[in-house]
């Protein structure tokens, strides 16, 4: 083949078929044990795919809807719509249907490909609002031998087509990938978006490729990297960390065999190349320090001793400071006792590089992978930049910045304190929306990120929160709930929660608890509960939320800036916040607008300081006055600290 | 969802049926068929003798009086492995699992029948018995993998939630490939959720192995939805045959409910 410029996705494809056939290119675990598809099958699974696509009249320029966890025929299909010119667009997979029609219409999508029964369906049932969904593809016919709809085809089926048309038509699919250019649309992610509709993210082979080769050549990635899919497909993030850079980088992908086996499936790959939205780090800490809370007490001892060594030293070791011989001895004995063990059941002993993105990561969190020795680092991006704006560089890391701009990005701050961008990976626009990318990009190609922001000493970023979010609390003072809620969230009891106060005279909270490490907890102390209600309403389980709300206040009174959004009062959600109710986007952000008007009678309850409860509990303010404040069942009062010098334990 | 099995003929014929311990009457005289590929309910308050119904099909107990006919063949006594062999397998009320066995391992006893090998060769591994290891693996996971316990496979049946163990119970039943399933109280002490999934993988195993399956439940609701024929048992005797609908209207089976429930 001469080289014509690996510019596109189709091109890579066959690039690796080439030079690298029989190395393995994407695993599926199945039936316990882990399939291989080499690069050599992978380009004729693509290939027979996109012939199947083309011969039901899949047009260039047209739109597949792919649905489903990460699965390899999955994975082919967005490659195979890339062959014939086509723009695949992922869903969310735990989307609800009605959640679809919008996208489905929106994108004018006549094809899909869906994992399984699940997802057929959700989409039989809005097809009378989907008129224009003409063929439905199916990766696992279980449960679909009766379904007699004539939309419905399996990929099985498909692929025996696309083989035959291939037959038919041997030059087709060479002449279509040759057809493609590094300016076609590859790709269209909606966004969550925390208000509004979602916006279709159009974006380019070159802005995916370029972004992904420049920040795989930063990190120095290469074929031998193994990454574990295990995140939704319709994220950015999984498109550019396990779609966009395996193609990049011609390295393995991993698909779990369920969402609930990714833990054991981690430890049986070992990913080299890691990454987890803070959320999914947050999980795995709680789970670690629940298992050690029930473990022996020699190894808890072991465990929390050489922690705080870890915590002390472990970080500037990463960093290849200089650390006094003594620490560095204790360290290499931690490592053998407790940090290699833990990181070989994290499945982490083999990643050289991990990135935490999606939103902030709480400073304790972070560190604690840090300290074990996991090379974790902090990125900043998002849809429309095609991930990578900022990222840490190794040896240069610290908790509370993302770093510098990555490779080819522009990044100014504006008057008002708004991040925007300029790069290679912007995307070219809102699909069918001009007002809105209007709105969000000026003409000479700067994008406005609605981050609000300032870069530190050493030009790393800061980032301190959504730009619309960021408010000021009656007194002035600056008021940051998003820095708040990740303090709270460190406290493994707590999974989530939102912080009020602007143009408020205090700041408050509500807290949903984590039922997994709550409840743990009251079992070890024989605590009976029926469920999470239940266990929320309980004055043990309050006052250890107060106990985790009154640290982090103690942490805030250090703060000369941060100590008047000390949280005076909170109330433990009767139920979790949930992406089904609308609360959370599907990448589990809090939408702090809803949930305040949802829920106003609550924060009422909250500043109107009296509500019709029999609990009173006496409060002393810091400016000494003293008063009782009613609770209602569950609300509750924290005590706050005078802005002092030295931390209260 | 259009359900397409065709139910055929009857594969499993009860006539006459009795069944006494002692001075106690636990069946008299009861006659019903199972058909092919149907889903068959048996149902009754507590004490009705459903579970002793399904010990006598699968040879357990044995009649006093009666017969049980199974793809045409009478019996006058079979042994609960001479029904396995026939392809008989049962789920039970109280779980008879292995708790200290891993969830594979559990599954895999169910294919022992099907075992040439023997013990010493299985023991050190020799060829035809390895091969024949990894052939009877294969057809486990594809079980594991069908009713969703791929993340405890290796774990301790003991240390599992009761809902998941009914489930192993199913699978190991499952291994055996049996043609006719009979499932004891398959539902009984799992919350809503918990019943909802089993409903559907008894649904699955119908549909995807084209399974006879014999259930017990006492909850009526769930058996409603579930089943294509209803037995009703009172007190040993049948008091009513028929669909869902019919067994629902009929004034015997509300007084028996409504009879149990005041009791």
């Amino acid at each position: 083949m001469a080289e014509e410029g690996l510019d596109t996705f189709p091109r890579l494809l066959l690039h690796h078929a080439k030079v690298r056939p029989d190395r393995p290119a994407i695993r599926e675990k199945d039936l316990g044990i882990w399939q291989t598809f080499t690069w050599r099958d992978v380009a004729d699974q693509v290939r027979a795919i996109a012939c199947g696509l083309a011969a039901h009249g899949f047009r260039r320029g047209e739109h597949l809807a792919i649905v489903g966890n990460n699965r390899p025929q999955l994975y082919f299909a967005i490659t195979a719509a890339q062959c014939l010119g086509g723009i695949p667009v992922p869903l969310y997979e735990d989307a609800v249907a009605a959640e679809m029609i919008f996208v489905l219409q929106n994108a004018e999508v006549r094809f899909a490909l869906v994992e399984d029964q699940e997802q057929v369906d959700k989409l039989l049932e809005i097809l009378p609002q989907c008129a224009a969904l003409e063929h439905v593809y199916y990766d696992d016919p279980r449960g679909l031998r009766n379904y007699t709809q004539p939309q419905l085809a399996s990929v099985e089926q498909l692929k025996a087509l696309g083989r035959e048309f291939d037959r038919a038509h041997s030059d087709f699919f060479e002449a279509e990938v040759a057809k493609g250019r590094a300016a076609d649309t590859a790709a269209m992610h909606y966004t969550s978006g925390t208000t509004g509709l979602p916006k279709g993210v159009v974006l380019t082979h070159a802005n995916l490729l370029e972004t992904g080769k420049g920040a795989a050549e930063m990190e120095g990635l290469n074929e031998t990297e193994e990454v574990l899919a295990y995140l939704p497909l319709a994220w950015i993030g999984q498109n550019i960390f396990s779609y966009t850079q395996w193609y990049a980088c011609g390295f393995c992908v991993n698909c779990p065999e369920s969402a609930a086996t990714v833990a054991t499936d981690m430890r049986e790959i070992g990913p080299t190349y890691y990454f987890a939205p803070p959320r999914v780090l947050e999980a795995l800490l709680t789970q670690v320090m629940i298992r050690m809370e029930d473990a022996g007490w020699v190894k808890r001892k072991m465990f929390h001793h050489f922690m705080d060594v870890a915590r002390r030293v472990g970080g500037r070791i990463l960093d290849g400071k200089a650390v006094p011989l003594g620490d560095r001895l204790l360290y290499a004995l931690g490592d053998f006792l407790v940090y290699a063990p833990l990181r070989n059941t994290l499945g982490m002993s083999r990643v050289r590089v991990a990135y935490t993105a999606g939103e902030a990561i709480g400073p304790d969190l972070f560190s604690f992978y840090r300290a074990l020795g996991i090379n974790l680092k902090q990125l900043y991006g998002s849809t429309e930049t095609s991930v990578f704006v900022c990222i840490q560089p190794n040896g240069q890391i610290k908790a509370d910045t993302v770093g510098p701009p990555a490779p080819g990005v522009e990044l100014k701050i504006t008057e008002a304190g708004e991040i925007v961008v300029r790069s290679p990976g912007l995307f070219r626009e809102y699909y069918k929306n001009p007002e809105a990318t209007a709105e969000a990009k000026t003409n000479d190609g700067w994008f406005q990120t609605g981050d609000a922001g300032y870069f530190d000493a050493d030009g790393h970023l800061k980032i301190i929160d959504r730009a619309k979010d960021v408010g000021k609390l009656a007194d002035g003072t600056l008021f940051a709930p998003k820095y708040i809620e990740n303090k709270l969230k460190f406290f493994p009891f707590i999974k989530e929660t939102v912080a009020f106060g602007h143009q408020r005279e205090m700041a408050c909270a509500f807290i949903n608890i984590d039922m997994e490490a709550v409840g743990n907890w009251a079992e070890r102390r024989n605590l009976p509960y029926s469920g999470y209600q239940d266990l929320a309403c309980k004055p043990e389980v309050i006052e250890l939320v107060r106990e985790c709300v009154e640290k982090v206040n103690a942490d805030l009174a250090a703060d000369p800036k941060l100590a008047n959004s000390q949280i005076h009062r909170f109330v433990i959600l009767h139920k979790e916040l949930d992406a089904d109710d609308e609360e959370l986007t599907r990448t589990r952000k809090v939408r702090r607008r809803f949930i305040a008007e949802k829920y106003h009678v609550l924060i009422d309850a909250l500043y109107g300081g009296k509500s019709e409860c029999h609990v009173e509990t006496p409060v002393r303010f810091e400016d000494g006055r003293a008063g009782t404040v009613k609770a209602n069942l569950h609300i509750a009062n924290a005590k706050v600290f005078p802005l002092v010098t030295r931390k209260a334990a | 969802m259009t359900t397409a099995r065709k139910i055929g003929e009857p594969v499993l014929v009860v006539d006459n049926v009795s069944l006494s311990f002692g001075g106690v009457r636990a069946l008299s005289n009861v006659s019903f068929d199972v058909r092919r590929y149907e889903i068959r309910a048996i149902i009754g308050p507590n004490g009705a003798g459903k579970s002793s119904m399904l010990n006598v099909i699968n040879g357990v107990y044995h009649p006093q009086s009666g017969t049980v006919t199974h793809e045409g063949v009478t019996r006058r006594k079979v042994d609960p492995h001479e029904a396995a062999a026939h392809g008989i397998a049962r789920t039970f009320q109280s779980l008879a699992l292995f708790k200290g066995m891993s969830v594979l391992d559990n599954i895999m006893t169910g294919r022992n029948l099907r075992m040439r090998s023997n013990l010493l060769a299985q023991a050190i591994r020799v060829g035809p018995a390895d091969r024949e290891e990894i052939a009877h693996r294969a057809v486990v996971e594809r079980i594991i993998d069908f009713l969703e316990i791929q993340h405890v496979r290796k774990t301790p049946v003991g240390r599992l939630p009761y809902g998941l163990q009914k489930r192993v119970d199913l699978a190991r039943a499952l291994a055996m490939e049996p043609a006719l399933l009979l499932l004891d109280e398959p539902m009984a002490g799992m919350n809503l959720e918990e019943k909802q999934d089993m409903c559907r993988f008894i649904l699955d195993v119908n549909e995807e192995f084209g399974t006879t399956i014999v259930l017990i439940e006492h909850d009526m609701s769930v058996v409603m939805d579930l089943s294509d024929r209803v037995v009703v048992l009172d007190y040993g005797r049948l008091i009513a045959d028929g669909t869902p609908d019919e067994v629902r209207a009929n004034p015997d089976v509300i007084s028996a409910y409504l009879g149990a429930a005041q009791a």
